[in-house]
């Protein structure tokens, strides 16, 4: 067992998958010689040639689009897409092609791909280079999205949602990549898609969250501790399909529940959360559900840590619904 | 005998006609195929019409919500699929269905997808024209966003040259297709990758009711495959043998790993979009005239006179045929029984989810307490 960063275990999970199966192709924009512009595929080309590592023009929708194609001829293709701020042009590609393959085929035409792709704030990378849209694709019956906080979950989802026969946008916390460091095993393993992990046991209130969201519940619930509230963290893990009954029993457990995103909140992923522990658990419920999340406004830059909610935020909501 | 380039405009840009609307053929061509072979082009191109005719009064009479007519464009679809083999992938558009006929898909079961019942293969999910098969040939499901399946085929096709096999995908496509997103992605790649890809653009003349010269600035859309270091050429769509030669010269290409190719067809789509569109309101008339005297059936129907394969009467009782298949079709369709409501929730995902799971658990018992949910008049404005 190494002690790893996250990105090297994404890495190190890449280089698993492609040495255990010939069909497992990784390509996309610089991906190849450069090893990607965080050097989350560095090496890769390397060890497995151009034919399997290897770059694109650049172009999102003809990098999602052709994969596509190669998940339908037999290839398990993992397609990076540099930024997430920059998958929009293959939206069409995602959202009403790789998602609805299976659907609108009566199962004849599947799409088993990974896209990989950095997401978040936090490296001063302003509104194209920081943003978090987990919920326009967790909008997309058909897709998985997937999203670790660890160096262990990083590799172990990551070859799980490579083993999967469905399309899964794996998003990465960049602000992690090298800032947490965690021991992953060697060999190739799987954390199963669809479970949610116990960051923390507590008593008092519950928190979600995920992404890089999970060390900033941490500290707070830290600092939660030292006041006497026992913080209960869940890290979800995959948003899509969520683990359900895992929320609904980690929110009964306290009675009082904060869901923490960096995306903004109208329509986002916190109010999902809070409305499935509304129509789930409601008569558990010691207190209003509350989000902390990005504001309702692009992303800016400058000013990233008063936009990207930090301990001080997340306590403030913790002690609200503790003291309700 | 294409002459398809990748530099020289005038090549690209001359139009290929191997057989004229006199039903004469250029230079003594011969297509060097058994009667039979020349006899199944004809039936294909009929029952494609045939196919349209039924459709039309089903759709009139509100059997079936929404049809695509492909009156004029006939040849483009049988040339270019007699030129591939059954292993080859096909990306069609939805005006390309004429490709499945002729490799053997059974008309019934294109029915079943135009009322979207219970034997649809794709579970009544999509609207009529949006077909899916595997068998005998790989013809992708179709999407109603265009130029998506372009980047689609050259992953397909990818995917094929990676392994060392020598299959080619075709992606079909209109004039209106060549100003998406997925045009210009596709082109990007294919030309990088030397993908065995064989673009097929139907230049029908307009886009719904966008006519070509409204479409692009170019000189034409063959041409385009230049700038993307694509070879092109142009061919005259309404006549079958070039359409099949074209395409068998640009998939051998391919085979060979050399890459892709543009080929325009020029043709003209005759109908309308839909059934739900008028294109007397925006297509003139003399335009259609002058369309008329191309017809790819009518001049196919003379180069098969000339060789003693059809008169009148036999025209006659090919188009009785044709629509007697059809309409049988289109009764076993009408007969059979809606999807069951249980594929609302599957094929997501290979797996039901929990939470799709539950929801179909409760619209099921939805149903037992309070009755069927209402059906609307099906009606499509398009």
């Amino acid at each position: 067992m190494a002690i790893q960063t996250l990105i090297g275990a994404v890495n190190d999970g890449l280089r698993t998958a492609m040495r255990a199966d010939e069909s497992v192709l990784m390509f996309g924009e610089d991906v190849g010689l450069k090893g990607g512009v965080f050097l989350a595929t560095g090496g890769l080309q390397e060890e497995f040639g151009k034919e399997r590592c290897f770059d694109t023009p650049l172009s999102e929708d003809g990098i999602i689009g052709a994969a596509i194609g190669m998940a339908m001829n037999g290839m398990k293709p993992i397609a990076e897409i540099q930024f997430q701020d920059f998958i929009f042009p293959a939206f069409d590609q995602i959202v009403s092609e790789a998602a609805k393959l299976r659907y609108r085929s009566g199962g004849q035409y599947t799409a088993p791909m990974v896209i990989r792709t950095p997401y978040g704030g936090g490296i001063r990378g302003g509104l194209y280079h920081s943003q978090s849209g987990e919920a326009y694709f967790c909008h997309t019956p058909g897709m998985k999205v997937v999203i670790p906080s660890t160096p262990y979950d990083a590799k172990g989802l990551l070859l799980a949602s490579i083993a999967d026969p469905d399309p899964v946008l794996f998003m990465e916390p960049k602000a992690l990549y090298r800032s947490v460091k965690g021991e992953v095993p060697e060999d190739y393993y799987t954390v199963d898609l669809s479970t949610t992990r116990t960051v923390l046991e507590g008593e008092d209130v519950t928190v979600f969250c995920y992404g890089a969201m999970v060390p900033v519940v941490e500290k707070a619930a830290a600092q939660a501790a030292e006041k006497g509230i026992s913080v209960h963290v869940v890290d979800l893990r995959t948003l899509l399909p969520l683990d359900e009954d895992g929320v609904i029993e980690a929110a009964k457990k306290t009675g009082r529940v904060v869901t923490v995103t960096e995306a903004p909140r109208f329509c986002g992923y916190a109010g999902e959360i809070s409305a499935i522990v509304a129509e789930n658990a409601i008569e558990y419920m010691e207190a209003p559900v509350l989000r902390v999340t990005g504001f309702d406004t692009p992303f800016p830059n400058t000013l990233e840590h008063h936009y990207l909610p930090d301990a001080r935020r997340v306590i403030d909501a913790i002690e609200k619904v503790y003291s309700f | 005998m294409m002459q398809p380039s990748t530099t020289d405009p005038a090549k690209i840009t001359a139009m290929h006609t191997i057989l004229n609307s006199a039903g004469e053929t250029t230079d003594g061509y011969d297509p060097g195929l058994p009667d039979e072979e020349l006899l199944h082009y004809y039936r294909s191109m009929k029952l494609v019409r045939a196919f349209d005719d039924i459709c039309l009064k089903l759709q009139r009479s509100g059997r079936i919500g929404f049809s695509i007519p492909n009156l004029g464009i006939e040849a483009c679809q049988i040339g270019a699929a007699s030129a591939l083999r059954k292993d080859d992938w096909f990306f069609p558009s939805y005006r390309d269905f004429g490709m499945a006929l002729y490799h053997g898909v059974k008309a019934v079961d294109m029915m079943h997808n135009m009322f979207g019942n219970a034997h649809d293969s794709a579970k009544g999910r999509q609207m009529p024209v949006h077909f899916s098969f595997t068998d005998p040939i790989k013809f992708a499901s179709i999407s109603s966003p265009l130029g998506t399946q372009l980047p689609q085929a050259v992953g397909a096709a990818h995917a094929a040259k990676l392994r060392g096999e020598d299959t080619v995908a075709l992606a079909s496509f209109g004039d209106g297709g060549t100003s998406t997103l997925g045009f210009h992605s596709a082109l990007t790649f294919a030309g990088v990758w030397k993908s065995p890809v064989v673009f097929l653009c139907q230049n029908n003349g307009y886009a719904i009711s966008l006519p070509a010269h409204e479409q692009t600035a170019s000189d034409g859309y063959a041409i385009k495959g230049m700038a993307y270091g694509v070879r092109a050429v142009t061919v005259d769509g309404n006549d079958v043998f070039a359409m099949r030669e074209a395409t068998l010269e640009a998939a051998a290409y391919a085979r060979a790993g050399d890459g892709p190719t543009l080929i325009e067809a020029v043709t003209f789509r005759m109908g309308g979009h839909s059934t739900s569109d008028d294109p007397s309101t925006y297509v003139p008339k003399e335009v259609v005239d002058e369309w008329a005297q191309k017809d790819p059936i009518d001049r196919f129907e003379k180069f098969l006179a000339a060789r003693g394969l059809w008169d009148a009467a036999k025209g006659e009782a090919t188009t009785a045929e044709c629509l007697a298949e059809i309409d049988a079709a289109a009764k076993e369709a009408a007969a059979t029984a809606p999807p069951k409501l249980e594929t609302i929730f599957s094929d997501v995902y290979e797996e039901i989810p929990a939470h799709i799971r539950k929801q179909g658990e409760a619209s099921f018992e939805l149903q037992k307490r309070l009755g069927e949910a209402a059906a609307g008049d099906g009606a499509f404005p398009l």
